[in-house]
């Protein structure tokens, strides 16, 4: 059903859980590295296996970020908590349970704030809990992919026992019509704040960053819930906003049609943009969840805490406000900013030395169309924050102009050293030789007797031929301002 | 008196004065192995080569001057429940036939820092769920004292192998009663330290809340000196206690309790208890007195719960604990022949591999887990938990130790109870509140019932990290004994 009847007929309700892999040297339980990308079982040791006998010993450090992200997103924390097992059997889980929490989450009660389109809205967070990730399963041969149908798989453990925390949202409620990009906002501003708090490299492709999402349709006028579906596999921003509108269409089919919603998980796929069945949770996987008697409980000093949470870094939103503030920016230019990815780089080329205006005006510019030109993001771009405030200070001294500096540019983009280097190469600098320069001028007086006579005589305005003719004489390296100076000079005219 | 009788205290003072060498003292008992052991069947794998290497390079190190620890060359019997790096480790179990571990438990490690001799490793009923041993895969050890009984259970190859000399001294894990009940049964040492007092890293997991591992020894001061051995601090094991060990050797050496106050356990005795077992009890109790201390009997009304709560909570724990034993990554592998999915592999596999007693309890703790259930089983058996160490909390007011037999009975026959998993079970009745508390137990030897002539085990119970208290009182209970029968119970043991 297109999304426009859908919302006319159904009120959506959303729920977002979030895994993040935190960024910790070692895993969660054992002294194993955490590095993404190592051959296959490197990254691995007894306790991570689950060797007979082998223990598991918490991760102080992984508290530590789990509890800067519940203080972050304004949650109360436990005084006193556990780890729950989650048993269940699975090949590429080494204890067949896995080490969580179940009714004793170490952050419950916060909310994030997040904008859509000039509004705020609070999205309440139920809870922010500590696990350790699986191994990852590779099933080979078969048509989807997945175990079903698979020939053999192979599992690598290397990721087994990464800290993970998960985020769970209450239900989001009165989003409307905006519940795709009140998802995707609320993921946005998420992984802003992760990053900020410095916790995860919160990279969806390359899983670090995993989000559920929740969806359910009540029909209009009703505030009784309907059956929800969770959709994995969402490993884009866009994903998380297309996979929520895409559900919404299809809830709405089913229920204009009669039909009732099973509950299930079900596989969004990038390519297409459509969800497919997945496991159904209609009978419920008994998880036989108990306290982990391997553990003692985690008691947080709130003395601690409360020097975790003095020194938390601004919140992302904290800082956009200041930003906007300082730099004078308006609503309009801060969301256009924020939206390109270039809030961090502008702060950071001022940071450099580069005046706000103009460190503004080359990201959301000239780089800012590069990157679109070549699909790619703006922070991922091969030019740093301090190659942009270089080019900002050459054309403030005068070595540059505009039109130079976005050869620059183009040149350090293109691999080709710093602006410097760029400048030195491609011989950019600006002509201020004034011998050089008065040469090329006295060979355009030369050239143009008529535009220098009518200057002559007074009609100033002609001198733009002449100032043109020495641009294009100099090939663009000219001082403009200079030349027309030194032109007025030359034909002994006041300007 | 051959180097197989002597005391381990003794070995190690003779081994770091050069009046016998490591050597000699570990080849003494190999022989004794090959000896006996095709009786006890108190092994599951003697490495002797392996044993004399390290037996020469304690020697050696002795040699170069090495300061080493009290039990340096004295051979030990290991419990083939903790992890070797050298030797195949089974846990009793088909599931993990012929599976070397790449890594050392805690306990193994520091038994080798400690210059211990590691023989090879004993018999135990399957992930130490029993009382007789004969819950192995690999048949049941039996008991010195009469080969057709049993050496108790679970660590009843370590007991035997102390009891029948073939070591003297041995490691056990005690999850409820099993270094006690088979420490009384077979007329020697067994404690069960206070719960993290003893790293449980490289242990083989049955029941994680419970587990703890323990000394045998024929003698108090040499349980003392091996519990100090392997005790202690270790970063590897959360649960492990950040304490100092305590000053269990000095109280071993001191051995005295006049003017201690004592309780008798009221709940533990009556009906059901064998007469020649209260009559050892009690003539202890006597004892204990003429040596000037205060005996009270003391009331622990929910000790009678004990029982059925240990059978939901090590159950409980049990299920989630060997979960692992899956094919996957290690130990047996049945059905995998290219056709049959991970899952069916796995069932196949755990069907063939665990004994009948390990499936019974996986059965019991996945249904005391399951939702629905979990507040009436495991919930509730967490709340009669927490009672019984109350009940101890308030004992420990009125008494510094609290004592009643190890067992209702001395040794059964082998065959006896197999069948009857109940009668089993309250084997392990008087020791299993220690293991739910948390809280240090020992067995002594305090005499042979009158009706069979077997072994009778006293408990001395003491607070969380009151460990000391048991090693004091043994001593003091010991010494007596010895005296008034004029030399250990264990010169009474038939010849094998």
């Amino acid at each position: 059903m297109p999304y426009d009847e859908a919302l006319e007929r159904f009120e959506p309700v959303l729920g977002l859980e979030t895994h993040v892999e935190l960024g910790t040297v070692s895993k969660m339980f054992c002294g194993c590295s955490t590095t993404f990308g190592a051959p296959p079982n490197t990254h691995v040791c007894p306790i991570c296996l689950a060797l007979p006998g082998s223990l598991p010993v918490a991760n102080v450090k992984a508290i530590e970020s789990t509890i800067r992200i519940g203080l972050a997103l304004n949650c109360s924390i436990a005084e006193w908590c556990r780890f729950a097992r989650k048993n269940y059997f699975y090949p590429d889980m080494p204890k067949n349970y896995q080490i969580s929490q179940y009714d004793e989450p170490l952050c419950t009660d916060g909310y994030l704030d997040v904008q859509v389109e000039g509004k705020t809205v609070r999205v309440e967070i139920e809870r922010v809990h500590l696990e350790e990730d699986t191994g990852k399963s590779t099933h080979v041969g078969g048509a989807t992919g997945r175990i079903q149908g698979a020939d053999y798989s192979i599992v690598d453990y290397n990721r087994a026992g990464i800290p993970l925390v998960e985020i769970v949202t209450k239900p989001v409620e009165g989003t409307d019509r905006l519940a795709p990009e009140v998802a995707k906002a609320y993921v946005t501003e998420l992984r802003e704040l992760l990053r900020s708090l410095g916790v995860s490299d919160v990279r969806m492709e390359e899983g670090s960053l995993r989000c559920d999402v929740n969806v359910s349709l009540m029909p209009r006028g009703s505030s009784t819930w309907g059956t929800r579906t969770e959709t994995k596999n969402v490993n884009s921003l866009r994903s998380v906003e297309r996979s929520v509108r895409g559900e919404i269409e299809r809830q709405a089919a089913i229920l204009a049609d009669g039909g009732r919603i099973i509950q299930e998980t079900r596989h969004f796929h990038e390519d297409t943009g459509a969800t497919t069945s997945g496991r159904s949770k209609e009978e419920a996987q008994d998880y036989r969840y108990f306290p982990e008697p391997d553990l003692v409980p985690i008691a947080p000093d709130p003395a601690w805490v409360a020097t975790l949470k003095a020194e938390l870094p601004e919140l992302p939103s904290v800082r956009r406000a200041r930003i906007q503030e300082e730099w004078g920016v308006s609503d309009l230019d801060m969301a256009a900013m924020h939206n390109a990815g270039a809030i961090g780089l502008v702060e950071a080329t001022v940071a450099a030395g580069a005046p706000a205006a103009d460190a503004r005006k080359w990201w959301m510019g000239e780089l800012a169309r590069r990157a679109n030109e070549s699909g790619t993001a703006l922070a991922d771009l091969p030019i740093t924050p301090g190659d942009v405030a270089k080019v900002t200070e050459l054309v403030a001294s005068g070595a540059l102009n505009d039109k130079l500096a976005r050869q620059v540019l183009e040149g350090v983009l293109a691999g080709e050293g710093t602006p410097e280097a760029v400048v030195e190469k491609r011989g950019l600098r600006i002509v201020n030789d004034e011998g050089e320069l008065s040469a090329i001028i006295d060979q355009v007086l030369a050239g143009n007797a008529d535009a220098a006579d009518k200057v002559r005589s007074g009609k100033i305005a002609a001198v733009g031929a002449l100032v043109g003719g020495v641009m294009k004489a100099s090939r663009g390296k000219a001082d403009a301002g200079r030349a027309r100076e030194l032109i007025l000079e030359k034909l002994g005219v006041e300007g | 008196m051959s180097l197989i009788h002597k005391t381990a205290a003794e070995l190690g003072r003779l081994v770091a004065s050069r009046e016998a060498s490591a050597v000699e003292v570990t080849q003494a008992h190999l022989d004794r192995i090959a000896e006996v052991d095709s009786k006890v069947s108190a092994f599951l794998h003697v490495d002797a080569e392996r044993a004399l290497e390290q037996a020469r390079t304690v020697d050696e190190r002795i040699a170069n001057g090495d300061r080493l620890g009290p039990l340096a060359g004295v051979p030990i019997a290991h419990k083939d429940i903790f992890t070797t790096d050298d030797m195949p480790t089974t846990a009793g179990s088909k599931i993990l036939e012929g599976w070397r571990p790449p890594y050392d438990a805690t306990v193994t490690r520091r038994l080798r820092e400690a210059g211990l001799i590691i023989l090879g490793k004993t018999n135990l009923d399957e992930f130490a769920m029993g009382s007789s041993t004969e819950n192995s895969a690999y048949g049941p050890s039996h008991n010195p004292w009469d080969l057709s009984r049993i050496p108790g259970g679970s660590s009843g190859g370590s007991s035997a192998a102390v009891a029948s000399f073939q070591a003297p001294l041995s490691t056990g894990t005690d999850t409820g009663g099993s270094i006690r009940q088979p420490a009384a049964v077979t007329g020697i040492v067994g404690m069960k330290p206070t719960y993290g007092g003893s790293s449980r890293y490289g242990l083989i997991a049955f029941a994680s809340s419970l587990d703890t591992p323990g000394p045998f020894a024929r003698n108090v001061l040499d349980a003392a000196l091996l519990q100090e051995a392997f005790s202690g601090h270790d970063e590897f094991d959360s649960t492990s206690i950040d304490a100092p060990v305590p000053p269990v050797v000095e109280a071993a050496r001191q051995g005295d309790v006049a003017g201690l106050r004592i309780g008798v356990v009221k709940e533990f005795g009556g009906e059901g208890y064998q007469p020649g077992v209260l009559a050892r009890f009690h003539e202890t109790v006597d004892l204990l007195e003429s040596l000037g201390a205060k005996v009270v009997e003391v009331s622990c009304p929910t000790f009678g719960y004990a029982l059925p709560a240990y059978y939901l909570i090590a159950p409980s724990e049990c299920s989630s604990n060997l979960a692992r034993f899956d094919a996957m990554r290690y130990g047996l592998r049945v059905g995998d022949d290219g056709t049959r999915s991970a899952e069916e592999v796995m069932a196949l596999t755990r069907a063939a591999g665990f004994g009948p007693e390990v499936k019974r309890r996986i059965m019991l703790g996945t249904y005391a887990l399951s939702s629905g259930y979990y507040d009436a089983y495991y919930g509730q058996a967490q709340k009669v938990r927490t009672l019984i160490s109350r009940d101890f909390e308030a004992a420990f007011h009125q008494v510094d130790v609290l004592i009643s037999p190890t067992t209702p009975t001395t040794a059964f026959p082998i065959g006896e109870r197999a069948d009857d998993p109940m009668a089993m079970y309250l084997a392990d009745l008087c020791t299993i509140p220690s293991n739910l508390a948390g809280n240090a137990a020992i067995s002594v030897p305090c005499g042979l019932a009158d009706e069979d002539g077997l072994p009778v085990g006293l408990q001395i119970m003491a607070p969380v990290l009151g460990d000391d208290r048991c090693y004091r009182v043994g001593a003091a209970v010991e010494k007596a004994f010895t005296d008034r029968w004029g030399g250990p119970l264990l010169s009474k043991a038939p010849a094998l």
